[in-house]
């Protein structure tokens, strides 16, 4: 209890930023999470995303290498991000749209490729480079200009969303008859998979790749049992989402573990939990209707 | 019903995929306000035509009209009923915001209020109008099929296209689906694609096959069958008794 009151004392402290700082990135990418995780899931492209941002730890080994070995100094491993997500975007979103039957195949080359490259260069960094503080990031090391950045990447997501609504709803529901009412399905799925891409570089530079992946899919799945249509899952998803990385930045500060991971697992376990909810009641619903019915 | 305002039109169109010629040196029109069923088995190249007259696909040869345009112009006055085979059950939707669907645009957002109403206005057509707020995954397979008929009728188009209409339906929602299109016809053209071939509705004008080769070419054909009543309901198609297509049959052929 001493533990949870000093964390409630260290929100509330000036001399705790960082602290603050956590609270803030939870609650600005809660919003991304909410909004690009429903479309994600609905879109069913989990995968790609997936795929993304693992392919992304690439282009981060390859800028440390450049800047630490004086080849190109003072490069940001962020500009390497950016570039091998949207390069993986593309490859992902070009053999998507022209060649479905070999879309696993190239997911996967993508993914592994990515990461290899990663620890790879990593490994020829001069100084000692963990890939796994990549993987699973530390929300408690986040900048007030990290929170900034978080901000503007919530309003343009936020605002696509909500002026492309009906567009990116028809396309994920009905592809064939968003095409005849004229809406350019190419485009939006390409759009889509630009913009998280893009929102993938900067998650996962704050919370790790991991976390990244987890959070676009957990809460949007757990929102999707009870929500009545796209809006509403992007409304619940949001909520989980905070609620998941407050309770993941509390019980990490409390016993004294990894919040990204913490965050993780609480989301899992929220998700798993709703799903055999979801089985079970369904079962004493077809039971019960057997019961019933006439012999 | 019907006036001789032309709905659809191909001339001389052909069609082929980089390795395979589909459809060869199709002509064939019909009317608006018909009731036209076009029928080929699995495989014929139903879906090419289709495609093509919903401006999916373009043609190599020849020319499309549809209802005095090209299908690509048109596409806003089509009303489309799709199999929809790969729907989502998982996906959270209401009955009212499918339907709404009907009215989207390329890249406009729709005033809500107008929207709402001719949403509501396309389910009394179909009778479901007291589904509306229902989750869509909650309907029967033949509900779903009469919401996308809703959907398709939304936007109040020129003309309806659908596409294995009774697909895996149960014959008392089959029974209502044609209820309803019995309802729409003559005020809306209607075109039904199906793979069978023996028999079509009873509500049906003029029916279409896509056929064998033409002598001497590659790709099917389409050509036009007589109609025989059957029974109650039903209509026969005599593949016996081909005619052009662009013949108009105006005379039910009676055997």
């Amino acid at each position: 209890m001493d533990n949870l009151a000093g964390f409630f004392g260290a929100l509330g402290s000036p001399d705790f930023p960082f602290v603050r700082n956590a609270f803030f990135a939870g609650l600005l990418s809660s919003v991304l999470f909410g909004v690009l995780g429903s479309v994600v899931t609905v879109k069913r492209i989990a995968g790609l995303a997936g795929a993304i941002s693992h392919a992304v730890l690439g282009g981060i080994g390859i800028a440390l290498y450049l800047s630490a070995t004086g080849k190109v100094p003072g490069l940001s491993p962020m500009v390497g991000a950016i570039v091998f997500a949207l390069l993986s975007a593309l490859i992902i979103g070009t053999v998507s749209l022209k060649s479905k039957q070999r879309e696993d195949t190239v997911i996967q080359a993508i993914w592994a490729i990515g990461m290899s490259i990663g620890v790879l260069f990593m490994a020829k960094t001069p100084g000692y480079t963990d890939p796994s503080s990549y993987l699973f990031g530390n929300i408690l090391l986040i900048s007030s200009q990290d929170l900034v950045l978080l901000l503007v990447l919530d309003v343009v997501v936020v605002f696509l969303a909500w002026r492309f609504y009906p567009q990116i709803e028809a396309s994920a529901f009905d592809e064939e008859f968003a095409q005849v009412r004229g809406i350019p399905t190419r485009a939006v799925f390409l759009m889509i998979l630009s913009v998280t891409a893009i929102a993938v570089v900067l998650l996962q530079t704050f919370v790790g790749i991991v976390m990244v992946i987890a959070m676009l899919t957990l809460p949007a799945g757990t929102a999707g049992y009870t929500a009545k249509n796209l809006a509403s899952m992007m409304a619940g998803a949001t909520l989980y989402a905070f609620f998941f990385s407050f309770s993941g930045l509390v019980v990490g500060w409390v016993v004294d573990v990894p919040v990204g991971a913490m965050v993780v697992v609480i989301a899992g376990a929220f998700f798993l939990g709703r799903a055999a909810g979801n089985l079970i009641a369904k079962r004493r619903k077809s039971h019960d209707k057997g019961e019933k019915s006439p012999a | 019903m019907t006036d001789q305002t032309i709905a659809l039109q191909f001339t001389s169109v052909s069609f082929s995929y980089p390795a395979l010629q589909v459809l060869e040196d199709v002509s064939f029109h019909f009317h608006s306000g018909e009731f036209i069923a076009l029928v080929g088995p699995n495989g014929s190249g139903k879906t090419t035509l289709l495609k093509l007259i919903l401006g999916l696909e373009q043609p190599q040869a020849g020319t499309i009209r549809l209802l005095g345009q090209s299908p690509k112009k048109s596409s806003n006055l089509i009303g489309y009923v799709p199999q929809h085979a790969s729907y989502d059950p998982t996906f959270p939707i209401t009955v009212q915001e499918v339907v709404r669907m009907g009215l989207v645009g390329s890249v406009k957002r729709g005033q809500r209020k107008q929207e709402l109403e001719q949403a509501l206005w396309a389910l009394e057509q179909v009778e479901l109008a007291h589904l509306a707020s229902r989750p869509y995954s909650e309907l029967s397979g033949g509900q779903r099929r009469r919401v996308l008929v809703a959907r398709a009728l939304c936007a109040k188009p020129g003309m309806l296209i659908l596409d294995e209409p009774a697909a895996n339906m149960d014959k008392e929602s089959e029974r209502r689906l044609y209820a309803t299109l019995a309802h729409l016809k003559g005020a809306t053209t209607i075109l039904i694609v199906t793979h069978d071939m023996r028999q079509v509705s009873d509500l049906t004008d003029r029916v279409f096959c896509i056929d064998a080769h033409k002598e001497g070419g590659v790709g099917r054909t389409v050509v036009q069958h007589a109609l025989e009543d059957y029974e109650d309901g039903i209509k026969r198609v005599r593949h016996d008794v081909k005619l052009s297509g662009d013949q108009c049959q105006k005379e039910a052929f009676n055997g």
